[in-house]
């Protein structure tokens, strides 16, 4: 399974991956590397097997409705980059 | 112009399910908290952490699915549908792409003012989801930063994707007015616009009959054998309330209009676009494209067990459900009588109004009566008063009482709005409201003796009553009504009338 420069260049577009050509030529060769050995699954016959929608025959799993305790805000905002101890602050969200 | 061109309206609706935790973790769903003080782990998205679904919130889904005479299939899963947005911290939402739980519904929607034809919406797919946070914009101005607010994030939702039915913009409008009638009904949502537990996205294009300018378009298959051709489809967001859905629609119609004939594009041949609604402008504004992001890349979420449903739970949900406002509404029209206005009132004050009436009217034996009552006097002091039937202190039996008795003449007609009220003042019956006010009922022998007497002392009245103006009688019932304010007049008129007639 070959897969394409520009197949590349629109995952990492969706990703939100900015990539330099180097990267995209050694990034390209890898996934289709990656790819080509998930593709050698095809090889197995699949007739008359149903598809699955999970690992694990279980159905069902459900907590009840009743609420309990969140993290306190500083915790919640610990991690992140750039906060102003009420929320998250990220470049400007514009276009909306 | 309006006749040039078919609008065609399609609704994605989001209702925010009445459940007080997360769909996924034990967050509160609590509305108006301080940002970022109802998250955890889960539902900030942190390595490792695992969701388990709301039980209440696939409930809610299901009821409102069966109340939408949905199709529930016996299994249904959740997908991750993948984008980049700072208001989603797991880089994917919790969605269902191909085996939603709930498919092909409908729901039927009528214009009491009959500007429509009553007609059957059908729904798509209804699916259960999780919401995303909520970028604050202003409250940062100036800084060039967005601060971003998760308590949002995992809230249960379910989206509601109209087949593309509608074709006017009042037509939206009352969609959207019957699904939140039903919504409500069922207990499964506030639908409250102003805090987003309902929010409304359209898509709208024209169909634009082919006239001998723009035939079809010789070899292009999806052109042959059409009458019609069709404009490009806009989203449209952003819409805060139902009317400005309607607003916001009418606009693009005439907007789409005047773009097809500048461009002559047609559905296809551009990208769909986004639109966002400007309700203090009025107009709808375009919005950056996502070109690329509609590659969601949806695959099955490992992270949740599928749910199944048998036919005997449907069935059980079913049963659960009562009676329905459409059922309801044929209920009160043709069991009652009552026009379709009255019934439209009564309906839109929820279900605790509605059987108040049924009991007032069951027990008064007078359904119109019972009708003006209620949608009259009512509401409008429950209105004054902000409060609600329960703490209204006046009973369906009591006011069943007043109705029987205004009929019997046993409460004087002209006073019984001041019975009414005295009734709730005080939380009494119809005896010691009577009594309180000093009302008593005067029986026919009092009313003639009165009629007699007056009379009597106005020889003019008789004269010019039998000269042809029987208007003169008007002179009387005000000194009578001195004389005894519990009069009926119109009655007293009758009387006078008669024994004027009688002594001739």
């Amino acid at each position: 399974m070959s897969l394409s420069r520009v197949e590349v260049e629109k995952v990492a577009l969706l990703s939100r991956l900015r990539l330099s050509d180097a990267e995209l030529d050694t990034i390209t060769a890898d996934l289709a590397k990656i790819v080509g050995y998930v593709d050698q699954l095809a090889e197995v016959s699949t007739e008359g097997v149903e598809p699955m929608a999970h690992a694990i025959e279980i159905t069902n799993v459900f907590r009840d409705d009743s609420s309990s305790e969140s993290l306190p805000r500083e915790e919640a905002l610990a991690n992140a980059p750039h906060h102003d101890t009420r929320g998250y602050l990220v470049p400007a969200v514009l276009g909306e | 112009m309006s006749e040039t061109y078919t609008t065609i309206i399609g609704l994605e609706v989001h209702v925010q399910l009445a459940t007080d935790s997360k769909l996924f973790c034990g967050c509160s769903t609590r509305f108006g908290a301080e940002p970022n003080t109802q998250t955890c782990p889960v539902c900030i998205g942190m390595p490792g952490t695992l969701p388990v679904m709301n039980r209440r919130a696939f409930e809610l889904a299901l009821r409102t699915a069966v109340a939408l005479d949905c199709e529930i299939p016996a299994f249904t899963k959740w997908d991750r549908k993948q984008y980049y947005y700072p208001d989603l911290p797991k880089n994917y939402q919790i969605s269902q792409y191909d085996l939603p739980m709930s498919q092909h519904g409908h729901l039927d929607i009528r214009d009491p003012k009959g500007a429509f034809a009553t007609k059957r919406v059908r729904i798509l797919r209804a699916h259960l989801e999780e919401d995303a946070g909520k970028s604050l914009h202003d409250e940062v101005a100036g800084k060039g930063d967005s601060l971003i607010d998760l308590n949002r994030t995992g809230t249960p939702l379910l989206e509601i994707v109209t087949e593309p039915d509608l074709r006017s913009p009042l037509e939206a409008k009352t969609f959207l007015s019957e699904l939140k009638l039903l919504l409500t009904y069922i207990g499964v949502s506030d639908c409250n616009m102003q805090e987003g537990s309902l929010r409304v996205d359209a898509n709208i294009n024209l169909h634009i009959p082919a006239s001998s300018t723009d035939p079809p378009r010789p070899g292009c298959p999806s052109d042959q054998g059409k009458h019609t051709i069709a404009t490009p489809i806009v989203e449209i967001k952003n819409m805060n309330s139902f009317r400005a859905v309607e607003r916001a629609l009418e606009y693009e119609a005439g907007r789409l209009w005047h773009e097809w004939q500048e461009t002559h594009r047609k559905l296809g041949e551009v990208p769909k676009l986004t639109r966002g609604w400007d309700d203090v402008a009025g107009v709808t504004r375009g919005q950056r494209s996502k070109e690329e992001s509609s590659d969601y890349r949806y695959f099955p979420d490992p992270d949740l067990a599928p749910v199944t449903v048998s036919p005997a739970e449907v069935e059980l949900v079913r049963g659960s459900l009562g009676e329905l406002p459409a059922a309801l509404r044929a209920r009160l029209q043709d069991g009652f009588a009552l026009s379709s206005y009255d019934a439209d009132v009564l309906i839109n004050q929820g279900q605790a109004v509605v059987v108040y009436f049924l009991e007032v009217a069951e027990s008064a034996g007078d359904a119109k009566a019972a009708a003006n009552w209620v949608t009259q006097d009512v509401l409008r002091v429950l209105k004054e008063t902000n409060t609600t039937l329960d703490s209204l202190g006046l009973p369906a039996a009591r006011l069943a009482e007043l109705i029987r008795q205004i009929k019997l003449g046993d409460v004087p007609g002209p006073r019984a709005r001041e019975v009414f009220q005295a009734m709730i003042e005080r939380r009494v019956d119809v005896a010691a409201a009577l009594e309180s006010l000093g009302i008593a009922a005067v029986d026919e022998s009092e009313l003639i003796a009165l009629a007699s007497k007056l009379l009597a002392a106005n020889p003019k009245t008789i004269s010019d009553v039998r000269a042809g103006k029987a208007q003169a009688v008007g002179a009387l019932i005000g000194q009578a009504k001195k004389q005894n304010p519990n009069i009926d007049p119109t009655r007293f008129r009758e009387i006078c009338l008669q024994l004027i007639e009688t002594a001739l």
